[in-house]
């Protein structure tokens, strides 16, 4: 269609047309993103093949001292006098050796089974301890991990060990001792900067979460709880529990999936709907606070912005005294004539309540944001529409709310991920409930969300298999948003433009 | 003549339009108000009451009995101590604040000025980390605090707040990545290390981002229920924090004994946090605006 054609059309029409064309796109997009896939792989393949052949010439040219650096790790280093560097390989090495033999081996040689021996009590009372296969499978990730690690160094031990050869086979100038350390204020400072913060990323962060991922495929829960009882994998057998209904977790593989499909249509209403309202109530208030002719500007939000001082779970934890049947709020209903409601307690009420506690939480947040913004709205875009005979409500849609989308856009996602993953305001508000449907798994509620519901089966179901099970598909839902949206924000392509 | 009064008169009709629609704008401000501040005013009057300890069905006490008594429990009972949950709370949050703005801004400024191997590997990777949701990885978490014996401790919670602290780095580095580059060059012609430009250049331009940072990873811990549950819910008292405790005294059987005194702790945790909040508000707000201007 030309150009002309679809400017001549009416909105309706270009409104169907532009969404016929995005469906028609749908399948391009898809292939294309899918297309580029071999080259990124071929592109990945390539960088390792280049430092992988460099790795290889160290052995095929190499001289005895570098050949020996494949088995002593900074022996190259160290013949060339280049001492700190050599001495570190060969430390990290010792080390290596120690935990492996010390700690690691044990675990990583049961990986495969997560224990075989399951701890006995003998007949006169004593204990005879097996295998624990939580300690199996959190420092079998551990190990795998650190051999991951020692893989790397030791190819760049042998390919620095190459390297010095190569640089006193010329007669080039080495990196001794003293240049690194110089170098770490410089050259290397990345690696001055990141690497103990990474470490910590590492132990703390990544290591648990592979653990998690991986307990999604084993049947760690109240039924096979270590170091009494063994755990073993069970492949995809609790996604097809939580998605199906059929899967091993007994009788209540039903109930699972019932539930799952209750939680998670209500995670993403409630997502939707606490992002869409906060950021249009919160864009009207500010807008109201900061018109032209409102006085007293800095005591309206001053009053907003009290409930952001406030520590949520302090807020949170009133609000769920002052909504009770008999709390604050339903006195003063029934001293003005009206019935006692049930905020928390009636299913389609707490799910609205918990709607407007996120309000009065997200509202001042909104403001706060949206009048930065608005200030930098160019006075002269409304000067030029009012010449023009715009009257307000057509400045608001046609200037107002194109230019905050615009700028608030990113900010819009990390709210609905933060949404999803909103602990506090169910936890300490409903505590999940009420919950009077007999289909449910016990401990899930009408108002739980993913993540609430992911905390009761840890702590009180010891339902550790679900829960991860869970976790990854918040992981999905949360990766799906991001990815859909993100790759339409110029800011995060080009982070370069703003040097 | 005629002409001009009827000018005068429209112009009459528009004002008084113009006055009845801000009137009915405060109106609604002033509701809006009522609304957002009703909590805390009923959060301050049941601190202070003193013909109850426990949740009552009138907003002010009878006989308008007033007391201070709840808030000299908080620091008197030694049954329920307060005052050395306050004290761990505000022990860590300094810590963690402190620690984590170092590591962010350390972070932040190294995948913003500095090129090296695998740094968008490292940003995507981070970036992916932190689409799962925190509390997944606590089990495991907890298995390896215990291994190094900080299980129940306050240590072992400023440990788990520290270590993920690096994946906040996005905001810093959107200020950072607006600080001209002609800056580093110039200082490096003139023979400064990166170190030194870190130092000596970015930091003294950042300040309302380093500001910012301290009090976004103060508040963190400081109102964090979660983990801090999780962790040091189980243990002794003592090493409790405020948000456990306060939590504690909400429970059906314990608020008919201490919901006032929970009112007196609630302002107690709040006041710092609003003083803090009214003298930095205005680089919070350019922190939490400042990420999304620029798009």
């Amino acid at each position: 269609m030309a150009d002309l054609e679809y400017l001549g059309m009416n909105k309706f029409k270009k409104f169907c047309y532009r969404t016929k064309n995005s469906f028609v796109e749908f399948p391009y997009k898809i292939s294309n993103f899918f297309k580029t896939i071999p080259h990124k792989l071929k592109n990945s393949f390539k960088k390792v093949g280049s430092s992988l052949s460099e790795f290889a010439d160290a052995l095929i040219y190499g001289d005895w001292k570098t050949r020996l650096s494949f088995v002593f790790f900074g022996f190259g280093n160290i013949v060339h006098k280049q001492y700190l560097r050599g001495f570190l390989f060969l430390l990290y090495e010792i080390v290596f050796a120690f935990y492996m033999i010390g700690f690691g081996g044990q675990y990583i040689s049961k990986f495969s089974t997560l224990g075989t021996v399951a701890t006995v009590t003998l007949d006169n009372g004593f204990k005879k301890v097996g295998d624990n296969s939580f300690n199996i499978l959190l420092y079998g990730v551990l190990t795998i991990f650190i051999i991951f690690c020692t893989i790397i160094v030791w190819i760049s031990s042998v390919r620095q060990a190459y390297n010095s050869q190569r640089m006193t086979e010329i007669n080039k100038k080495l990196s001794y001792g003293r240049d690194d350390l110089k170098n770490l204020g410089n050259k290397y400072y990345h690696t001055t900067l990141l690497s103990l913060p990474f470490v910590g990323l590492v132990i703390f962060t990544i290591v648990p979460l592979i653990f998690m991922i991986f307990v999604a495929f084993t049947n760690y829960n109240n039924l096979h709880l270590p170091p009494e009882k063994l755990f073993t994998w069970v492949g995809f057998s609790n996604f097809s529990t939580l998605i199906s209904g059929n899967g091993l977790s007994g009788g209540d593989s039903e109930k699972f999936a019932y539930t799952f499909r209750i939680v998670l249509l209500w995670t993403i209403v409630w997502a939707v709907l606490a992002t869409f309202s906060n950021y249009f109530i919160g864009m009207v208030v500010a807008i109201i606070i900061n018109k032209k002719g409102i006085k007293f500007k800095k005591f309206w939000r001053t009053c907003l912005v009290t409930t952001i001082a406030v520590p949520q779970f302090v807020s949170l934890l009133l609000m769920s005294k002052m909504l009770a049947t008999d709390g604050i709020y339903n006195v003063i209903i029934t001293k003005l004539g009206g019935n006692a409601v049930r905020w928390l307690l009636d299913p389609s009420i707490a799910k609205c309540t918990v709607l407007l506690v996120n309000l009065w939480v997200g509202v001042p947040y909104t403001v706060l944001s949206c009048t930065g913004i608005l200030m930098n709205i160019p006075d002269d875009l409304y000067e030029a529409a009012r010449i023009d005979g715009a009257n307000p409500y057509k400045m608001f849609t046609r200037i107002t709310l194109p230019y905050m989308n615009f700028v608030m856009g990113p900010s819009l996602i990390s709210a609905f991920v933060g949404n999803i993953n909103n602990f506090n305001i169910i936890y300490l508000l409903t505590g999940g409930g009420p919950s009077y449907d007999v289909n449910m798994v016990a401990t899930a509620g009408q108002t739980d969300l993913l993540i609430t519901w992911l905390y009761k089966l840890t702590v009180n179901d010891q339902s550790y298999d679900m829960a991860s099970v869970i976790g990854i598909f918040v992981f999905i839902i949360v990766a799906l948003a991001s990815l859909l949206t993100y790759s339409k924000i110029g800011s995060v392509k080009n982070e370069e433009d703003f040097q | 003549m005629n002409y001009l009064n009827r000018k005068a008169s429209k112009n009459v009709g528009a004002k008084v339009r113009r006055i009845i629609f801000n009137a009915l704008l405060y109106i609604f401000l002033i509701v809006l108000v009522i609304f957002w501040v009703f909590p805390f005013f009923y959060l301050i009057i049941q601190s202070i009451r003193g013909d109850t300890v426990g949740l009552s069905t009138t907003m002010f006490p009878e006989g308008f009995n007033y007391t201070l008594q709840n808030y000299v429990k908080l620091f008197t009972d030694s049954n329920y101590n307060f005052f050395t949950w306050y004290l761990n709370t505000l022990f860590i949050s300094v810590v963690v604040s402190i620690v984590q703005t170092i590591v962010v801004l350390m972070t932040a400024y190294t995948l913003s000025r500095l090129r090296f191997k695998g740094r968008k590997g490292l940003m995507k990777f981070m970036l992916i980390i932190g689409m799962f949701p925190g509390f997944l990885s606590m089990i495991a978490i907890y298995k390896i605090l215990q291994t190094i014996g900080l299980s129940t401790s306050v240590f072992g919670l400023i440990l788990v707040y520290i270590s993920g602290s690096m994946m906040g780095y996005y905001i810093s580095k959107g200020f950072f990545d607006t600080i001209s580059k002609s800056l580093d060059e110039a200082a490096e012609i003139d023979g400064a290390s990166k170190n030194v430009i870190f130092w000596k250049i970015i930091l003294p331009l950042s300040k309302p981002i380093i500001i910012y940072t301290i009090l976004v990873s103060f508040i963190g811990p400081w109102g964090d229920f979660m983990m801090a549950n999780y962790l040091v819910g189980r243990a002794e008292k003592t090493s409790w924090t405020v948000a456990i405790g306060l939590q504690q005294w909400l429970t059906p059987t314990n608020s008919g004994l201490y919901f006032t005194r929970f009112c007196a702790g609630a302002v107690f945790v709040s006041v710092p946090i609003v003083i803090l909040f009214f003298f930095l508000q205005r680089y919070y707000v350019e922190g939490i605006t400042g990420g999304a201007v620029k798009g």
